[in-house]
């Protein structure tokens, strides 16, 4: 139930509040004891005093029935056991049990013992000395007794009786035992209250510690345990529910944090090693393809000088030697894009390359009963492109879009428009550097795909690096370190420490301190630290105005792309058709409208279709 | 026929047989002579009882590779020209041979005027080398057969070469040598500007009076910001002054340190 840390701190907490409570209670239950039995005592000396003083004027008139009777009447008391007078010779000459009257008692009796211990007897007690308490049996109640010397005065050997001298001190001892049952069973029911206040203290405090700590620290920590099992065993998408605020949410949300950029280096890792693959299988295919092609291309070549004058033939093989170039194009582009080559660009018509695009796969598209609808914008300008490439990518797309309709019919529909969009979130920084020229660009931590800019902070004494969005008014940085609003953050460049802050300048926005690093050739780019504010400035980017895009849409009713392969569709060998597919389709299609400086983004629902968007950078003629 | 070199003896080394039957087929036409073996070993033991003008090697093979070749070739003083064939067309082979004394480098597959250019370029090149040779040991001759690149230049192989200029542009063109090998120039066809130069692959194509195609590997990466439109024009420029108004492009180049360590200094040529 409990972790182990969950159960040392409730046991931690239980011991000490054990010892305290325990102590408290020790302490309260001596002092109601001490209360109690001074009260009682008091009570006893009260009665005594009350008893001397009532049976005083039958004293002097010598009426010892009236004596009598005063000590039986107050002697049914329950309380008192016995009220008893003795004389100096230690005769008990009154008594509230009258079997005992006329008896001698034992001067080392316990009621005489106060006074005679010493060879001569006391004559004056304190008070404190009188009261003696004591058992009769081990088992039975406790008895206070008080003993209240009777001292000689003027008006006792005035008298008429004659019965004292007037040299005697004292005259006798009036002893009164009182049983203490009812003060024990006091003490003892307050004792027991004590303990059971403390008891039930002690459980409450240890169930309320206990629901704490497991709401705080046991049900966190096993979170955490549980995440790091799950990340041990290879499962790096497992994200931390928020812990809330403290040191273990914290934890958790650099652990979520950690484990993204692992999953990210692991991606990159997995991708390179991919492609490192990729690239020595395009080798090894392209050395032993190259071999027969060139037997192909050096025969066919051959004969056609040698067979001028037959144009037949000449014909046949041109075509021949037209194919055979033709595939040592493709081999050379297999090898090519293990390389990531660059295109070979060149004006073209988006337009017409999508029809001759569509030429190619129409005999598929019309044996699968699908209908294709063709929305073009007339007015594109001439972009520049890789023909081939770039054809590559919609016949792709086309047969994709086919493959996910299935036999079953439906449409695929191709748009293309002219957009005019504003620089703002869509231009990507792609160089970035500090004013000594040091390399900004981290190729490790990407944000959506694409490089970010590294730039080192020191915010609240802490050091850590910021990964900045760099595109062009996204804002998706990605924080190192904790930058809290307000806060002063130094933001500096990794390599030689020099302040990407701008003096003097602030942000319009928010009037926060403005960082801004060099983009070569287009100037310097601006943002705010603040990092609730969106406020970035480019101004080359600006002035140029809004940059113009040709878009293609091709969309397609078929069976649509589920939400968790979305984010993978273009990862190389990701794929969803089985044995059919490489998986290498999109991975060169993203390659190329990468290399192209555009864009291709995935929208998809399942059952419903997909469509995909490609824009791609044209320049209006002026 | 193409070129004049007949009867020319060629040694061919690949572990192909029909790009061995191929290429001995191509050269029948043209009337060349050619040994064809499957390995370096039993190419270098031709090689010791025969005289020959020009080599082709592949570069991938069982026993040795082509650049052990090179070595080989070198250590036994043999001043035979060298072309790489290979099915491998990296680019980094192709400098790497460059690099390593070769003389030209052909991606597989070839046709059949491709690589007879080549062919007749690595004659010409066997020829003027062996005049070059004999006017330094009578020391009589005084015409100039090829003006050597200036010093401060870089070549790749004895093809193209770079000089680095101070606003940190880099001028590519051709040298006098490769010039001379190819004879008179009919049509140059270059890059365009804005594209991007990668080392060790095609950056111009010269077109002769006899109808081959000449390719010239860059020797540097960068993007092109120019191109000398006078060349295009005025093909001759190339043969009047080719380390000078004779240049091809002037590029802004991407990785000089990577790409300077497969490049020879002009200066070590007058050792």
């Amino acid at each position: 139930m409990f972790t182990r840390i969950g159960l040392k701190l409730i046991i931690a907490v239980g011991l000490i509040t054990i010892i305290i409570i325990g102590v408290f209670s020790y302490f309260n239950i001596q002092s109601q004891k001490e209360t109690l039995m001074s009260q009682a005592e008091v009570h006893a000396y009260k009665l005594s005093d009350a008893i001397k003083n009532s049976s005083h004027s039958s004293m002097l008139l010598n009426k010892r029935d009236q004596i009598h009777e005063i000590i039986n009447t107050i002697g049914q008391e329950p309380a008192i056991r016995e009220i008893r007078i003795l004389n100096k010779e230690g005769m008990i000459m009154f008594s509230s049990k009258s079997e005992l009257i006329g008896e001698m008692v034992d001067k080392k009796a316990e009621s005489c013992y106060a006074c005679h211990t010493a060879d001569e007897p006391l004559e004056k007690l304190p008070m404190k000395e009188r009261m003696r308490i004591y058992r009769i049996q081990p088992d039975s109640a406790r008895i206070l007794g008080i003993i209240n010397p009777i001292y000689n005065e003027k008006s006792c050997w005035d008298a008429d009786c004659h019965a004292h001298p007037e040299t005697q001190t004292v005259l006798g001892v009036l002893d009164v035992k009182m049983s203490l049952k009812d003060v024990d069973e006091q003490i003892s029911d307050s004792e027991i209250q004590s303990i059971l206040f403390a008891v039930i203290a002690m459980i409450t405090l240890s169930i309320i510690i206990g629901f704490f700590v497991r709401k705080w620290v046991a049900l966190p920590v096993k979170e955490l345990v549980k995440a790091t099992h799950q990340v041990s065993s290879g499962n790096l998408n497992y994200t931390i529910n928020r812990l809330g605020n403290d040191e273990l949410g914290i934890l958790g949300t650099s652990f979520n944090n950690m484990t993204q950029k692992l999953a990210e280096a692991r991606l990159q890792l997995f991708q390179s090693d991919k492609m490192a693959s990729l690239g020595r299988l395009a080798a090894g295919v392209a050395h032993e393809i190259n071999n027969p092609l060139t037997g192909v291309l050096t025969y066919s070549s051959f004969l056609l000088k040698r067979t001028k004058d037959n144009s037949e033939l000449q014909d046949d093989l041109k075509i021949i030697v037209r194919e055979t170039k033709r595939s040592r194009e493709i081999v050379k582009s297999l090898l090519d894009f293990a390389r990531q080559s660059v295109p070979k660009k060149h004006k073209a018509d988006v337009n017409e390359i999508i029809e001759s695009s569509i030429s190619v796969v129409d005999n598929q598209l019309s044996i699968n009963h699908i209908q294709l609808i063709k929305n073009f914008d007339k007015n594109i300008p001439q972009i520049t492109v890789d023909t081939n490439q770039v054809q590559q990518v919609f016949i792709n797309l086309i047969v994709n879009a086919s493959d996910a309709i299935g036999d079953k019919g439906g449409t695929i529909t191709i748009t293309s428009t002219l957009l005019s969009l504003s620089p703002y979130g869509i231009v990507q920084v792609k160089n970035a550097s500090c004013s000594k020229r040091h390399d900004l660009m981290d190729n490790e931590i990407k944000i959506d795909g694409l490089p970010t800019i590294r730039v080192k902070a020191i915010s609240s004494g802490i050091e850590g690096y910021i990964n900045l969005d760099p595109v062009y008014g996204k804002h998706r940085h990605r924080y190192g370190i904790k930058v809290k609003k307000g806060k002063e953050v130094q933001i500096s460049c990794p390599k030689c420490n020099i302040s990407l802050l701008e003096k003097d300048v602030t942000c319009p926005k928010c009037e926060s301190i403005v960082y801004s690093y060099e983009v070569s050739p287009q100037g310097l780019f601006n943002g705010c630290t603040n990092p609730e504010c969106d406020w970035e400035k480019w101004d080359a980017v600006d002035d140029a105005g809004y940059k113009d895009f040709v878009e293609i849409k091709i969309s397609d009713t078929g069976s649509g792309i589920p939400n968790e392969s979305l984010p993978r569709i273009f990862e190389p060998f990701y794929t969803t058709k089985g044995q059919k597919g490489t998986g290498l389709g999109l991975a060169v299609i993203w390659g190329i409208i990468d290399n192209h400086n555009g864009t291709i983004n995935v929208n998809s629902k399942v059952d419903s279709g997909t469509t995909f968007t490609i824009r791609l950078p044209a320049q209006r003629n002026k | 026929m193409i070129c004049m070199n007949k009867k020319a003896k060629i040694l061919l080394i690949d572990d192909e047989q029909v790009v061995l039957d191929a290429v001995s087929k191509i050269a029948s036409l043209e009337r060349w002579e050619v040994d064809a073996v499957l390995n370096v070993q039993d190419g270098l033991n031709k090689l010791s009882s025969n005289k020959y003008e020009l080599i082709l090697s592949d570069i991938m093979m069982p026993d040795k590779d082509g650049f052990q070749l090179l070595e080989d070739l070198y250590s036994m003083q043999v001043n035979v020209p060298v072309i790489m064939i290979t099915g491998f067309s990296t680019v980094e082979n192709a400098v790497k041979s460059l690099y390593n004394g070769a003389i030209d480098f052909i991606p597989k597959p070839f046709t059949y005027e491709e690589i007879t250019s080549s062919i007749c370029r690595g004659l010409e090149y066997y020829k003027i080398q062996n005049k070059a040779m004999e006017a330094e040991k009578s020391r009589k001759d005084e015409s100039i057969i090829f003006v050597p690149c200036p010093a401060k230049y870089n070549r790749l192989g004895y093809m193209s070469w770079m000089n680095l200029e101070n606003e940190g542009s880099a001028r590519i063109g051709v040298t006098n040598l490769f010039i001379v090998t190819i004879g008179d120039i009919a049509k140059i066809d270059l890059l365009e500007i804005d594209d991007l130069m990668i080392q060790g692959n095609s950056c111009a194509k010269f077109e002769t009076d006899n109808n081959l195609i000449h390719t010239c590997l860059a020797p540097l990466g960068g993007r092109i910001v120019e191109r000398n439109e006078r060349v295009i024009a005025d093909p001759s420029l190339l043969e009047k002054d080719p380390f000078f108004e004779g240049w091809l492009f002037r590029i802004i180049p991407s990785d000089i340190e990577f790409d300077m360590k497969f490049l020879i200094a002009c200066s070590s040529d007058r050792i």
